[in-house]
């Protein structure tokens, strides 16, 4: 199934958000996180993360900082600020509303004409 | 074998690091965390098995193309295109004398400075009757600085430093020598040639004393429109600036306007030529060249004036009014159509075909020519009705020189237009005819008060 780009671009900085919030991460796992989470259904351009990451940091949702591990490369690793946790509350609300009125919406017009399509999607 | 394909893989990643540099919106810690990226899903795809270099591909591929990446990372960083201007790229800027470039840049813009300020330690004021020796000598008091740091910068031989310093004696030499009266019009020449004479000379110190080299005449070209570009637009600041001086002071009940006059405008214009010229050296690279860009805006704009003053003049047969000052005005005129060629050509593709822009340039360059002709008809009558003044002969012998090149380089652009001659052509006379501004500029400063005894 193919979701739109815009779909994709709006669900991206609660994504992040939301992926950062259970601890802080680097560009790549977050990117593999996505890809998990959503069964490869979510399809992303892997550069793209980025620019994202740093408009997130700009606006101070999150905070980044490079680390190097013992053996390695070093790598920069993204953390969730206080701004950021209200902001994904913030997100999460708005998304729950959208979701809540989809749903009402296709179960009324399921109930005149029955797709099963779409609804399916609705359940998603 | 697998060393042979790890090696294989790090090349490959080297280039595309490569590539990955020469977009100027992706800063060395961008690009380090797509490396860091790249490298971690290669060794994913690798460790699923693939080999190496079909790994590196899909990895690539998955990153998305580097335009697409760098257009989103420019309008994240929109900044960043505009903060390298004073500072550029760290690590590929030459390290030879990059670092010691800006105190150098400051020591001789403080030496420009104070240089204007010596005279009136022995008594010679600006605002007073003394405005004739600082319009003789203005050239005098920036230049050599500029010289100097050009000089040290480009590592200029001892022989051709001893030149400068001889030409730039011989400037100081014609300009306060010659009993030259205030209101003389053999003053209001050295005032005006004697700055062209010597930026000719500050040229020398430019190409680092390879002032025959024609490829290098033509970058002096190309930084002297770029400067002449900053020099008016930190004067514009600096004009801001001084009015919010005078402004602030002002409020307080403190009268600003003699320290502006005699210490903030004076030091702070003599200072902005060498910046200028530095901040011209140190962005090079970094954005697009204005001079060119006007160019190519005003190149059909001047060309469709002067065709409609042509048209006008045939349409009424109205000849043109032979005033005073109608020669300088049509110097200036072709002053401007040599300065639109000039940097059209500084910018030019050498090898590219001629196109509709070239065309315009001609056309430019052919009625400007065709205006001149009868400029110069209408006033020989004059001249030698009422014979040779100081400023006329100047004048006139700007238009021929001036012509003269027009003429020529007419010829030449239409033997490109028909594909008969290479473009580089066209760049080597006009470099070429630098020599002959030099020689002229010189004349007037040194033999005209001669000839004209003082006048």
């Amino acid at each position: 199934m193919h979701i739109t780009k815009d779909l994709v671009a709006a669900s991206a900085t609660p994504l992040v958000l939301g992926i950062l919030a259970e601890g802080e991460s680097y560009g790549y796992a977050i990117l593999k996180q996505v890809n998990e989470l959503s069964g490869g259904q979510l399809e992303w351009t892997d550069g793209l993360l980025y620019p994202l990451l740093h408009r997130l940091e700009r606006i101070g949702h999150v905070e980044s900082a490079w680390e190097t591990p013992p053996e390695g490369r070093r790598r920069k690793y993204y953390r969730i600020t206080n701004q950021g946790w209200a902001e994904l509350v913030e997100q999460r609300r708005q998304w729950a509303t959208v979701v809540d009125v989809l749903r009402g919406v296709w179960k009324t017009t399921q109930s005149i004409k029955p797709i099963t399509a779409p609804a399916r999607e609705a359940g998603r | 074998m697998i060393v042979d394909s790890d090696n294989d893989l790090e090349g490959q990643i080297a280039e595309w690091r490569a590539y990955m540099h020469h977009h100027r919106e992706l800063l060395q810690t961008d690009a380090e965390e797509l490396e860091d990226h790249l490298r971690s899903r290669i060794s994913d795809l690798t460790e699923a098995g693939l080999r190496a270099d079909e790994a590196f591909l899909i990895a690539v591929k998955r990153m998305g193309s580097l335009d697409e990446l760098s257009r989103e990372f420019a309008r994240e960083h929109s900044e960043r295109l505009w903060k390298q201007l004073v500072f550029p790229g760290e690590p590929d800027a030459p390290p030879a004398r990059s670092r010691r470039e800006l105190p150098v840049m400051l020591l001789c813009a403080a030496a420009a400075a104070l240089a204007i300020k010596v005279p009136s330690w022995f008594g010679i004021e600006i605002s007073e009757d003394d405005a004739g020796f600082y319009a003789r000598n203005v050239s005098l008091f920036a230049l050599p600085a500029l010289a100097a740091y050009f000089a040290w910068q480009r590592r200029v031989s001892s022989r051709c430093i001893g030149v400068l310093a001889l030409l730039f004696l011989l400037g100081a030499v014609a300009a306060n020598v010659y009993p030259l009266a205030g209101d003389s019009q053999s003053l209001v020449l050295t005032a005006i040639h004697l700055p062209l004479a010597l930026w000719l000379v500050v040229g020398v110190a430019y190409v680092g004393g390879d002032w025959r080299s024609d490829r290098r005449r033509m970058d002096f070209i190309r930084f002297t429109g770029e400067w002449l570009i900053y020099f008016i637009l930190i004067g514009l600041g600096g004009g801001v600036l001084m009015a919010f001086t005078m402004g602030a002071f002002d409020a307080i009940g403190l009268d600003a306007e003699q320290f502006i006059q005699s210490w903030l405008l004076p030091c702070g214009a003599m200072a902005a030529i060498i910046v200028s010229a530095w901040l011209v050296e140190a962005k090079q690279s970094v954005i697009e060249n204005m001079a060119p860009v006007l160019t190519r805006v005003f190149t059909p704009l001047f060309a469709v004036t002067l065709l409609a003053f042509l048209v006008a003049i045939a349409w009424t047969n109205n000849g043109i009014d032979v005033q005073r000052d109608v020669l300088i005005l049509f110097d200036l005129l072709l002053v401007v159509v040599l300065g639109l060629l000039l940097y059209a050509i500084s910018a030019r593709d050498l090898g590219a075909p001629p196109g509709l822009f070239d065309s315009s340039q001609l056309a430019l360059v052919l009625s400007a020519l065709i205006i001149d002709i009868m400029v110069l008809l209408a006033i020989s009558g004059r001249i030698t009705e009422w014979g040779f003044s100081p400023n006329k002969t100047a004048a006139l012998g700007e238009n021929v020189i001036l012509l003269c090149n027009l003429a020529w380089s007419a010829w030449l652009f239409l033997g490109f237009l028909r594909g008969r001659m290479p473009f580089a052509r066209l760049e080597r006379w006009q470099t070429g005819y630098l020599i002959v501004y030099a020689a002229w500029a010189w004349t007037v400063v040194l033999a005209f008060p001669l000839v004209f005894d003082f006048a």
